[in-house]
Parts: C-alpha cells; structure tokens; sequence
C-alpha cells in the first residue's frame, strides 16, 4: 500500500485508494504516464471526494451521496464481447462508431472510419507515451483557480482506456462519428475512461457520445473526454445520458480548448434514474471564436442531475452561449451552475449564460448559480436564471381551444425543452432529441 | 343559444356578477357594452370556465346543457370559443402545430376521426387567406412576436378552423387599426350563420360599424342594466355611460 494517508477518509476514499492501489501494475502508460497518475492520484487523495464545502460541488456532495465504491470493471472477455457485438448487430449500431465496452476501446466493434481521421486506443497512445495526446491528456483549461478538481484527478490516475480521435487538418467530415459507451461486465462495476478529440486547423466534425445497452446507465462511470480544436475548425458535439438505473452515479467532465474562430456547438440530454454530474471546463484561447453550449435535463423520481461550466475566456472577440434548461417532476434535484470568467485583455467578449427550470412539484428542488467574473472592461456579458411552473395563462388558452389540461402541458412541456434541440445544426439530431423527448413526457403521462 | 340565469360570480369573496341574466339565440349576434370594471371580461372568462372565479350561484346554459361544471376544454368541444383581449403568447410551439393540435384535441372529444394532414393543409391555408395570414406567420410559434393585430387576427382564425356553435370576442377591437379592425370584422362576418352566435364585448361603437349586431346590452355593476336593439349602441357613444356608473364593480 503507497497510498498516501488521508486524515478521517470515508471508507469510498479508502477503497478508491486500494483500487488504485491493487490496478496501478495494469494501467497503461509508459515512466512519465505512470508519475502523471501517481500526481493526480495525490491530487485525488489530498482532497479527497468533494463535499458541500468545496464551492463547485456544493450542491452534489459526493463524500456524503457516493455510499460504496464498486470493483474496477474486468477486462471484457471474448464471449461476453461476442454477445455485445451480435446485440449492436441486431440493433444496428449507427455507422462510425467507435464503441468502448467497460471504458476499454474495442476496435473489434468499432466501425472503420473515412479517410483523415486516425483512431487509437488511449492506452496504447500511453503506451508509446506520445507525447503530443499525454499533454493533451493532461491539460488542466479553465478549471477553478486553486485545487484541480478531485473528481477528473480521479479519472487521470485510474483511466483504463479511451479513444484519441484525430482529424487531420482540413477534413470535413458531414457524417457524425458516435462515440459509444457499452458494458459487459455482468456484476455492477466501476469505468475510468478518458478519450480525446483532437480537431486540426479548419477540419469540421460531428462527435456524438451515447450509451448501448446498460454502458454508462449502471454502476459507476467517471468518463472524461479531452477535446482540442485547432483555429478555424467547426465542431458540433452531442451527449447523450438517458434511461441511467437507480443508484447508478456518472461523473462526466468535458475539457474543450478553442482556438481562433473555432465554431463549437455542444447539446446534451440528460434523463434517468441516479445521480449523474456533468461539468464542462472550457477555454476560449484563440480570437473571435463562438461557442454554444446547451442542455436539456429531465428528472423524475429521486433523480439527482448537476451540470457545472467553467468558461473562461481567454482571447479576445469571442463569443459564448451557454443556455440550459431543467423539468424537474416528482422528487427530483436539478443542480445548475456557470461560471464565466473572462480574464484580463479578453476584450470584446460576447458572454450569455441562461438556466430555466419548470418546477412540476412541490418536493422539487433546483439549485442554480450563474456566475461571472469579469477582468476586461470592454465586454457584454449577462447571465440569468428562472425557476417557476407553466403559465396558468398559457395552460388556460390552450384549454379554451380544446386542449386537455395534460395535452396542454406537455405541448408546453415539449416546446420548453424542444426549443433547445431545434438548435442543432444536424436534422437528424433534432429528430433524434425531439423523439427522446416526447418519449419522456409520454412515461411522464403514463405514470400518473 | 346561450342563456345566463341569475349569475351570481366573486372572486375572493368579493362579488362581481349579480344575478347577471342574458340570453342570445341562435344566429344572434349580441354586443355587450358597457364601463370599465362593470364585469364584461368576468363573465367572458366565467363562461370560457377560467378556474379563480367563484360561480356562487346560477346557470350558464349552452344550448340547453349548463356547461358550469365543465372543463374548459370540454365546453370548447361543445362549440364554445373565446377570443382573448389579450391573446397568450406560447413559445417554443409553432402554430401550425398548436393548430392541428386544437382541431384533433376537440375531433376527439367528439369522438370524430382526427383530420387527415392533407385535409387539415386545405382548411389552414382556406381560412388564413381570407384573413391575410401568411404561411410564413403559421411556423412561428403561436403569437410569439406578433403584432397586436396579428393576434387578434391568429384567434379569429382559430375561430374559422374550430367552427364554434358559440363565439365570445373580448375587446377585439382593442389595439386595432382601421384595417385591421376591417379584416377581423370581415373574418367574423363571413361566419355569421343561423346556427352561430356571438356575443361581442367592446367600449366603442366602431367596432359595431363593421359587425352590426341584432341586440344590444349594456352591462353596469355586474348584471345588464339595459338591452336594445343596435340603435343603443349609436346612443351609448353620444350619452356615454354616466347613466350607469352609480354601482361599480370590478372586471
């Protein structure tokens, strides 16, 4: 055991350290990888899982929320692989998809990619200890000043495995490539996985993370995905966390660095059951780049969802749309927090940050915190925040044209959370999100 | 035909409606007129079944049945229609959508066989250019950005699709220009029918110009203080109303 010694650690941090302890002679990486984990295990250590009095994590407080720490997920076996395969078969998994079964890349289920994009597995990329993706890898952009946070510390000591998408310098690719999270472990397990998109100069893609079967909606996921898009390069990205199982916790950080007139636009679904905390840490670090991020989180149940932003703003002329959008029904806990911060000499910046939530209930809550931290005095920036039920009005002219009081509500409903959706730069994104959506709210109306 | 019996109408124990009675017959077009706070808009939401409204006692009567006890939805099946003062605006929700939505939601009630979208293209398209709606305005979402008139001319066309047995238009002419107020007088005009009535809520006389009315109330501290025929109206915009202010009321 070199694990350092941590005063009053919760028996989750203990049992954190011994798995790190017990999978370290099996992770990949070459010296240098290896004093990369060993830091950011000490990071992870010293911190320990964040708690309420850690600001970013106030409202998620996983010391208390996170009550076991499940066993490293097992190597996939051939077998349980060649049932995966034969259900993506029978599902017909979408063409371009890279597919990582219990955070390791399995090449065997992906399908081949068009020229200008190179693939490898993460661990082979640390194996060879490249030293281009390892600083990737290990960037730290636009976090909180002070402490790194525990929780990706966590993820760089204990990545199994991942994806590096490379796209080459000017290639434009029109058909997404899906990124896809699967499991065969047959016992509830825990995933470290850590992938990196890596977007050349004035190249153009379309990356899209969801889950097949149980992958990312049982057990414990902590999954990072690294993405660095080189100037002039139009990203559009979609994620995906539906149908998670009860108890289940996905901790999903997003690190993205922008270069000059990049065009970056990211939407994300959330629903389903458990805790699932998503935060994006991004860095405007090119000029007159624009960026939207945009979410739609639908919570029932005990759910418990948390979406946390960094934007830092680094370069001058750029602009970022931050729009998220919460239903919370039943007993549900939305959390919300933003935090732009544009640093000194980041001039001309064009900063909106916007959380609504629709309370259905009365035992929901919603804890949303918009923030800004502003060093240049030659910006607009604004940032808001609303929480209420539908209009009565609304619902009532609805009525007075037919309408029931349930039909009126989810028309409501599916327009609040579809007017997001409808900004997707890809139709058949749209369609794909507005289908979720109307699926949701029609078990919403089944239920009750 | 709709008949009002002794309506007595409060809103937090304060009484509005008071023994309000009014009948309108089938194909009637009535105009309710009166002063501010005399409890026209009241009675308009009370029939279209808006919940704060305490009915204490008394019967609205739409075509025999008391629709009191009705949703409001349901009572829109039973042919009711109201045309807002102020028309709600709904975002997010394109109002050729809400359209088919209102048509199918009332088809169903009926129990009739929603329409076909060929069907329901034909009718949109029919009843938008008589009243100079373009289908540019229909992908928008419903009232979103519309100008004043546009909104009162999006109800009228809601009117037109849903064909109501019963139609209540709340202060139509409010914020109307001339053409405007031509265009939705001509839009309700060309759905006068033995079988349809209306009942036509204004302050101003004008609006009358354009859809002559076959009876005339005039509403004061929460009942009809006076009917007539539409020469009253002509009356009323001389006199004004300083006849009948001696017992105000909210509305």
């Amino acid at each position: 055991m070199s694990a350092p010694i941590i005063p009053s650690r919760t028996p989750v941090e203990v049992a954190l350290a011994e798995a790190y302890s017990a999978a370290k002679p099996r992770l990949p990486g070459t010296a240098e990888v290896v004093k990369l984990r060993e830091a950011a295990f000490n990071v992870f250590a010293k911190a320990g899982l964040p708690h309420r009095r850690i600001e970013t994590w106030h409202y998620t407080d996983l010391r208390n929320l996170m009550r076991e720490a499940l066993p490293l997920a097992p190597a996939p076996s051939a077998d349980a692989l060649a049932t995966l395969a034969k259900d993506m078969r029978a599902k017909g998994l979408p063409p371009q998809s890279l597919v990582l079964v219990d955070g390791v890349f399995a090449k065997e289920l992906s399908a081949p990619l068009p020229a200008g994009v190179k693939v490898t597995s993460l661990a082979s990329a640390l194996a060879e200890g490249r030293g281009d993706v390892i600083a990737a890898l290990s960037a730290d952009w636009a976090g909180p000043k002070g402490p790194k946070d525990s929780i990706v510390a966590l993820n760089a000591a204990l990545m199994q495995d991942g994806v590096v998408i490379e796209i080459a310098a000017g290639t434009k690719l029109e058909a997404p490539i899906h990124l896809i999270y699967a499991t065969a472990s047959a016992t509830q397990a825990a995933r470290f996985s850590r992938s990196a998109l890596l977007v050349g100069a004035g190249a153009s893609v379309v990356l899209s993370e969801e889950s097949f079967g149980a992958g990312g909606r049982r057990g414990q996921t902590n999954n990072a995905l690294v993405m660095v898009a080189d100037d002039d390069a139009t990203v559009t990205h979609t994620f995906t966390s539906t149908d998670t199982e009860q108890g289940s916790l996905r901790l999903e950080s997003f690190l993205v660095k922008l270069g000059g007139r990049v065009n970056f636009d990211s939407f994300a679904l959330i629903t389903g059951a458990g805790l699932i905390r998503r935060q994006i840490f991004m860095l405007f670090d090119g000029p007159d780049a624009k960026a939207a991020l945009r979410g739609v989180s639908l919570l029932r149940g005990r759910e418990h969802a948390d979406t946390t932003l960094f934007v830092e703003h680094r370069a001058t002329g750029c602009e970022g749309r931050e729009t998220f959008r919460y239903i919370l029904d039943e007993e549900s806990i939305g959390v919300f927090q933003g935090k732009i911060r544009v640093a000194p000499g980041a001039q001309k910046t064009d900063g909106k940050m916007l959380c609504n939530a629709l309370l259905l209930t009365d035992l929901v809550a919603m804890n949303s915190k918009p923030e800004l931290e502003i060093f240049a005095d030659d910006v607009a920036c604004g940032h808001g925040t609303t929480c209420g039920g539908l209009s009565e009005e609304q619902i009532f002219y609805l009525r007075t044209r037919g309408l029931s009081y349930k039909e009126a509500e989810a028309l409501l409903l599916e327009a609040f959370g579809g007017a997001l959706v409808d900004e997707i730069p890809q139709e058949e994104f749209v369609t794909k999100f507005r289908a979720e959506i109307a699926a949701w709210l029609a078990a919403r109306g089944a239920d009750a | 035909m709709l008949e009002v019996k002794n309506l007595n109408v409060s809103v937090g124990g304060k009484p509005i409606l008071k023994d309000l009675n009014l009948t309108v017959k089938n194909g009637e077009v009535a105009a309710l007129m009166g002063p501010n706070g005399s409890g026209k808009s009241t009675l308009s939401y009370v029939i279209a079944g808006k919940k704060e409204y305490e009915v204490d006692s008394g019967e609205v009567l739409l075509d025999g049945e008391n629709i009191l006890e009705l949703e409001p939805d349901a009572r829109a099946a039973k042919g009711l229609f109201l045309a807002f003062q102020y028309p709600i605006e709904i975002p997010g929700v394109a109002t050729m959508t809400f359209l088919k939505a209102a048509l199918n939601a009332q088809r169903k009630q009926r129990g009739e066989e929603e329409l076909s979208t060929p069907d329901f293209m034909k009718r949109v398209k029919a009843a938008s250019d008589k009243l100079g709606i373009k289908s540019e305005m229909l992908r928008r979402a419903l009232n979103v950005g519309f100008s004043g008139g546009e909104k009162k001319r999006m109800d009228i066309l809601q009117m037109a699709l849903l064909e109501p047995s019963f139609g209540i238009l709340d202060e139509t002419d409010s914020g109307l220009d001339i053409d405007a107020l031509r265009i939705v007088a001509d839009g309700v005009n060309a759905l006068r029918s033995p079988k349809r009535s209306f009942l036509i809520i204004t302050h101003y006389q004008r609006l009358l110009d354009y859809i002559v009315p076959d009876s005339v109330h005039v509403m004061a501290g929460g009942h009809i203080a006076r009917s007539g025929g539409k020469e009253l109206a002509v009356e009323l915009e001389k006199s004004g109303y300083k006849d009948y202010v001696d017992e105000p009321a909210l509305g």
